[in-house]
């Protein structure tokens, strides 16, 4: 699922890592949801939306309105 | 994330699972080269070193459970279904090769030793495919 993880992440200066550390997952999981290979659970969703403050689907584009 | 709980868990349990395995096996080996045992006490050794090994399975069943990263979780699932096909489709191949008697027999409980080659199997396929780059 595409997404603006990356971008958020950048915009606080957050590398892969410490946006883990706060997620309480590993680095390889940020990793792989900001590539779009994994699509977290909707608690995770939910983790992230909150910790950068926004709504879910300010930060992961739903398929069916993903641009062919 | 590197010194993840469930993983340090699942290597002490494993850990001792082996030597478990280990003084079980060495001890059933000695007891029946000096054939000490005969009767139920003899299938209770034989049966013995089994035991380490179905823990090791178990081991790796409380990791999954105890595994908080979803995504790591889903990855060591995908590596188990990956080794249990391994396993399953070699065994099944090597039955029907041996039933013909074009094959060897090849004790039943090497199909544990086959699923945890399958695991490395797995952990290659899951680096190749949802793994990659990470």
């Amino acid at each position: 699922m595409n997404n603006r993880l990356k971008v958020l992440r950048a915009e606080r200066d957050w590398s892969q890592g410490d946006l883990a550390d706060r997620l309480q997952v590993s680095r390889q999981s940020v990793n792989a949801i900001e590539t779009g290979r994994y699509d977290p659970s909707l608690p995770l969703a939910f983790r992230i939306a909150e910790l950068f403050g926004v709504a879910i689907e300010d930060i992961f584009v739903s398929p069916s309105k993903e641009t062919p | 994330m590197l010194k993840n709980p469930a993983i340090r868990r699942y290597n002490r349990r494993v850990l001792w699972l082996s030597l478990g395995y280990a003084v079980f096996l060495c001890g059933a080996i000695y007891a029946f080269n000096h054939q000490l045992l005969s009767g139920p006490a003899a299938y209770a050794a034989a049966i013995l070193p089994a035991l380490p090994i179905i823990g090791i399975f178990a081991a790796i069943g409380l990791y999954l459970v105890e595994e908080e990263d979803e995504y790591v979780r889903m990855l060591m699932v995908r590596q188990t279904l990956w080794a249990s096909g391994f396993a399953l489709s070699l065994a099944t191949i090597w039955g029907f090769l041996e039933s013909f008697e074009l094959v060897r027999h090849i004790e039943p409980y090497y199909v544990a030793v086959l699923w945890f080659g399958g695991l490395g199997v797995g952990a290659g396929i899951n680096r190749l495919t949802v793994a990659r780059g990470a």
